[in-house]
Parts: structure tokens; sequence; C-alpha cells
């Protein structure tokens, strides 16, 4: 019979199909940040139980670790939830890289550059964009503090089995597209809850030919879509990426392990519970103008007008805009920003922090804008330093902060203030996301690269 | 959580009529970098930057706040959510459902509900119920015109009813779910009853 990737990998971790019930599906890799997981240690404690499998646990902060040093967190209550993950861990044998080692980093960033995400695994960890990891050929999966509890008591979730879906990308993109565009594209179509209930693979000569940082973030980004596990098909790319990293099988076991991984990719006739094919000349630079991550347009089209919309579809669009400070018809493009961030783990790592340093190459940052330039891991700070990235963008008026999730979330010093109007690569433009109050734009590194130059929203080509 | 059998409820409902309604909407950033289980404090930040201003002062005319609307949670009494389209997207944060049981709500019913949450949801013993958008709207419209209509939810026999109109739908849960549900029982629990399995399985792999 003919199975989807997605069906390969599942069907090698069921461990049973509970009656009239969901399957319990044995998890290779649990990931633990700071945020998720203190009550779920709780529970153990309560049980008096311990980890099932410690040693299929890897734990690190970075929600609540500061970028512009880390010494010391300020803040009492982000601190003690850091020093809580490092204490449990410590108590129950996990591997953890604590603030400010060069381990750290985000998870989504640290996972598969130090290959601990690998093709065919099943991961899990209580955070939504654990879909990243997908990107490698792998069922990855947000979940719940109870579940992630359930994975460290037993190293099995219990889940009913999603639909598929292929999502199709064919051609080759235009200049100045990425794939943060592709994936602002994709929602802008089938809307934040298109992928609901499904898994969603994504295939087409342009997935084929996009480096693995691409890849990444578009599997990132999965979620935004409303499927829990976006998953790519490991290919010589993908191999070429986790080789000689760290936790990457090394010598006759790696060879042995590729041979494996490349049976890794939906047969010929698998069928899909749904199939949607986009055409990459399609895509043009995007920018959001709403409240979710599927209200975007193309960067030189006008945020919608009302026309067919039902009354409660107007109030809800008119409340949106009015978060905003935007109007219906309104062109965006030119609209003066306070606050440019580049980072998260949506667009991170070093092909992000190449391009951004591209478009503002012997150019200087926009006196009104403050831009948060921040690194998914001390590895990519490393490696921009290596690269004389650091200069580049030093000499542009840039400064490069310390790895940490930032901007994305408001849990740490890197807040938007109440008004002010931000572009940003991270991956939510949700009310008060990045501070209460603070209004968001979503958009690739180029654009926000283009943007944080003029200081006013610019498409990347035009620069 | 509090675990309670789960059977029939019958109550009134708040109504939140919010497409999109995000986990971020539901519980802010935030109130998760607390280690606590206190399900009182995460209930008082249920939609908190929707029911409260800057400073702190409620917001009076975001429903939650409106006097027919505002009693806490008791038996019969807005035990229930009638909740907009794509309920619960977003982040994966638990602390989302615990805000909806600490709060005291018992049961979310929407036209869709994102998958995280509603396995969240159910882990807290708070029930997703997934209707039809028509009875979805009709839900609105009858506690519109009366702000005490009462919806039935049997889990039992898995329907819903608006009571004001009569009209009843079935709804989905997964055969282990419910018995999980009637008899206050953690997946936990299943799964710490089946290291055996487990291991088993490890064994094989490890041979394979």
């Amino acid at each position: 019979m003919a199975n989807t990737l997605f069906d390969k990998i599942w069907d090698a971790h069921v461990v049973s199909q509970v009656e009239d019930g969901p399957t319990q599906l044995y998890i290779d890799r649990l990931y633990c940040h700071e945020v998720t997981t203190p009550q779920a240690f709780d529970t153990l404690r309560d049980k008096g139980i311990k980890p099932f499998r410690p040693d299929h646990i890897v734990a690190m902060p970075d929600h609540n670790t500061p970028s512009d040093q880390q010494e010391v967190i300020n803040d009492p209550v982000g601190r003690k939830q850091v020093e809580t993950l490092k204490a449990n861990c410590e108590q129950f044998g996990i591997k953890h890289f604590g603030m400010g080692s060069k381990d750290n980093g985000i998870i989504h960033v640290v996972g598969p550059e130090k290959a601990l995400s690998l093709p065919g695994m099943t991961i899990v960890c209580g955070d939504s964009h654990t879909s990243t990891h997908g990107a490698v050929g792998a069922i990855a999966m947000g979940i719940g503090t109870s579940e992630v509890a359930q994975v460290m008591a037993s190293q099995c979730i219990l889940q009913s089995k999603p639909k598929t879906m292929r999502i199709n990308i064919e051609g080759t993109l235009k200049p100045g597209v990425t794939a943060k565009d592709v994936a602002l594209y994709i929602m802008a179509q089938m809307t934040t809850s298109g992928a609901t209930g499904y898994a969603v693979e994504y295939a087409g000569s342009t997935i084929r030919n996009m480096s693995m940082e691409g890849r990444l973030t578009l599997s990132n980004l999965s979620i935004e879509m409303g499927s829990r596990a976006g998953l790519i098909a490991p290919d010589e790319i993908t191999f070429a990426y986790l080789k000689g990293r760290e936790y990457a099988p090394k010598g006759a076991e790696w060879d042995k392990a590729v041979e494996k991984w490349k049976q890794l990719k939906s047969d010929d006739n698998a069928k899909f519970d749904k199939e949607v094919t986009y055409k990459a000349e399609d895509i043009a630079p995007r920018i959001t103008y709403g409240t979710n991550p599927g209200a975007g347009i193309a960067i030189d089209e006008c945020i919608p007008t009302l026309d067919g919309m039902s009354d409660t579809e107007k109030e809800q669009f008119l409340g949106m805009l009015d978060y905003m400070q935007f109007k219906p018809g309104q062109k965006l493009e030119g609209t003066p920003v306070d606050y440019c961030f580049l980072g998260a783990c949506t667009n991170g790592r070093i092909e992000d922090f190449r391009a951004f340093a591209s478009v503002v190459k012997g150019k200087k940052k926009a006196a009104n804008v403050v831009a948060w330039l921040v690194p998914g891991s001390w590895l990519v700070r490393q490696q921009i330093i290596e690269e004389g990235i650091d200069k580049v963008l030093e000499e542009a008026g840039f400064e490069l902060r310390l790895p940490s999730c930032s901007s994305c979330l408001a849990m740490n010093p890197d807040k938007v203030p109440a008004g002010k109007l931000s572009i940003s690569t991270s991956n939510r433009n949700f009310v008060g996301r990045q501070g209460p109050g603070a209004r968001t734009i979503l958009a690739s590194p180029l654009v926000v690269a283009a943007s944080a130059i003029t200081g006013v929203i610019t498409d990347p080509r035009k620069i | 959580m509090a675990k309670e059998k789960f059977d029939i409820i019958q109550s009134t409902c708040i109504p939140i009529e919010i497409d999109n309604n995000n986990t971020d909407n539901i519980i802010p950033a935030r109130y998760l970098a607390f280690t606590t289980r206190d399900p009182k404090f995460y209930g008082d930040a249920f939609m908190h930057d929707l029911r409260y201003d800057a400073n702190n002062e409620p917001i009076a005319d975001f429903v939650m706040n409106k006097p027919e609307y505002s009693a806490a949670p008791s038996k019969g009494i807005h035990e229930i959510i009638v909740g907009g389209q794509n309920w619960g997207s977003g982040s994966s944060r638990e602390h989302a459902a615990w805000a909806i049981a600490g709060y005291g709500v018992r049961v979310v019913i929407s036209n869709s509900f994102a998958d995280i949450h509603r396995n969240n949801l159910l882990n807290c013993f708070v029930l997703p119920v997934i209707v039809s958008r028509e009875f979805q709207l009709e839900l609105f419209q009858s506690i519109a015109k009366d702000s005490k209509t009462e919806v039935k939810v049997d889990l039992p026999n898995q329907t819903v009813t608006n009571m004001a109109t009569g009209h009843s739908e079935k709804f989905e849960i997964n055969g282990y779910k419910k018995y999980c549900l009637m008899n206050a029982l953690d997946d936990i629990d299943f799964l710490l009853e089946n290291k055996g399995k487990i291991e088993a399985w490890e064994k094989k792999q490890a041979n394979a």
C-alpha cells in the first residue's frame, strides 16, 4: 500500500492503538523550555515518579533570557522560572543548556543545528513552533504541559492521527522572495485555520531547491495555518546540513542512517486527504496588516476593502484595523515604523542574518528606528562573527545582540511599547504579542532590513 | 486542575463571539512566567487584556464585564462559553486551558478549535464541543435575545441542545476520552499502567 511520509513515521512509532481512542505514540525527543515545564515536573513529584527515559529529553531556557546581557535576569518572576528549569533538570538528570552557555539558544534553532532533531524522529515540546523540526523529515508537534508530563512519565503520548495534506510549491521564487513570504502567502490563501486537523507535507520543486534554513522557516509557520506538524522529505540538502553536526551519527553509523533516511518520502501513489498546489511565481515579498498572520498582502498591495463582507465580518475586520491604526484600502508601503526585529525561531538563523546584511551593507540605519538583531543561538552568533557579518551590521549602525526569543513574545525586556509599530521577522502579530498595545507587521528579513534603512515599510526590491 | 466527573451540564452561557480568539488573548504571555498551579491565579487572568484596561479597570463594553454575563461561573450559571470560529489558535500554552478551567468554565462550544488547545482543554477536564456553524450562530442569536438562555450538554449521549429553540446536535468525542471525562481519569495514569508495552516496543526497535 502506498503511504505518505507522515504515515511512515507515525506507523513506525505506534506502541498501541487504544480501543475507540487515540494512538499511543512513542516519542524520540522531548524538548523542554522554562515556560511550559515547571508544572509538568511538579506532576512527576506529585506522583512520586522520575522521567522514564531522561536521555531522550533536552532542556534549555529561551523565552525569558534577555538579549542585552545574560549575567542576570532582573525580573524576579522570569528569573525564578529559568532557575526552576535548571533545578528540575539537575534533580532528574536531564541535559540542560543553561542561559549564556555556548550550547544555548532558541530550542527550535538549537535542535536542528546540533542534529538533536533527525529524520524519521517523533519530536514534541510544550511549544507550538515545534513544527519547525519537521523540516528535517520528522513528525514534530507542539503539546500542552499535561502532555509534557505524560511524555516525561512514559516517553509516549496519546494522540489521534491527524489527516494528511500536501502543499506543493512549484517553480522558482522571484528575487526578493523568501521562505517567509511563501509561508505568509499560503496562510493568506488558506487562512490561519486552513490546515487545522491536518499534518502538512511541503513538496514541489520550490521546496526541493530551498535551503535547510528556508525549510525550517516554512515548517515553523505550519502552526500559523493551524497545522500542528509540517514536514519535508529529507534529501541531499537535509543530509548535507546535518552531517558533522554535534549529535549527528558519525562514520559508518552516518552512512547507515542516510540509507535509512532515503526511504523517508511519500510513495508515488500515496493518497493525501487534501492536496493543494501554488506557483512560486505568484508570490511577492509580503507583509501582514492585521492581528492574525493570515491577514497579509503583497508589500505593494493595499489592505482589502469591506466589499463583500457580512456585518459580523466587517465588525471584526474593522476592530482588527482599529487596533493596528490602519484603514480599509490603505497602502502600507511607505508607512513609518518604530521598531525592527530580526530573529525568533522563525528567522533567527545564519541565512536570515546573511540576507539582512546583504540589504544593509554600505547603508545606514534610519534614525527613527529601534532595531533588535537577535541570533537564534550562540552557534548562529558565532557564525555571524566568523563570517564578518557583525562588522557589516555595525558599520550600518546596527548592534548584534545575544541569543533569545527576544521580542517575539514580550516575556523578556525586549518589549515594543504600546502604540508603536514594529516590523518583525517573528511569527505572530496577535494583539499585544510584542508587548501590551504593540502593533506588529510580520515580514521577511529582507523586508525588515529594507525598512530599517529607510524607516518606512519598504520593498527590498526597490532599495 | 480540579477533576470533577463529567455527566450532563445545563447552564447559561458567556458568548465570546470573537473569531481566531488565540491563546495569547485567552491568557497574555506575562502570566506564563509563573511556576504556580493555582487555578484562581490563571482564572483571574482569563481574557485579561480584553477584560481590563492598562489601569486594571474593567472595560465596560467587553462581554464578560456586562452585568448579565459578569457573574463568576457556578452550577447552572456561565459554565459554558460559546466561542467564535477557530477558538484557541496560536500558542500551545496550556495556561489558556488553565485560565478557562480556573475561571470555572466546564464547556466551550465552537464550530472549530485549534488542535493543540482542544487537547489541552480535554486534559484540563473542560469539554470542547464542536457544533455546526448554523448551530453556533443560532446560539449567539438566542443568547443575544435572552442572556438567560440555557444550553444542555449531555456527554453520555453526546448531544448539545439550545434550550431556547429546542434544537439539538450530536457532537463527536472518542470513546476513550469520554470514559476519562466521565470518570475523572488522566491520560498519564493510563500511560503509567502501560509501561510493559512501552518497554516491549523499545526492545523490538533495538533488535530491528
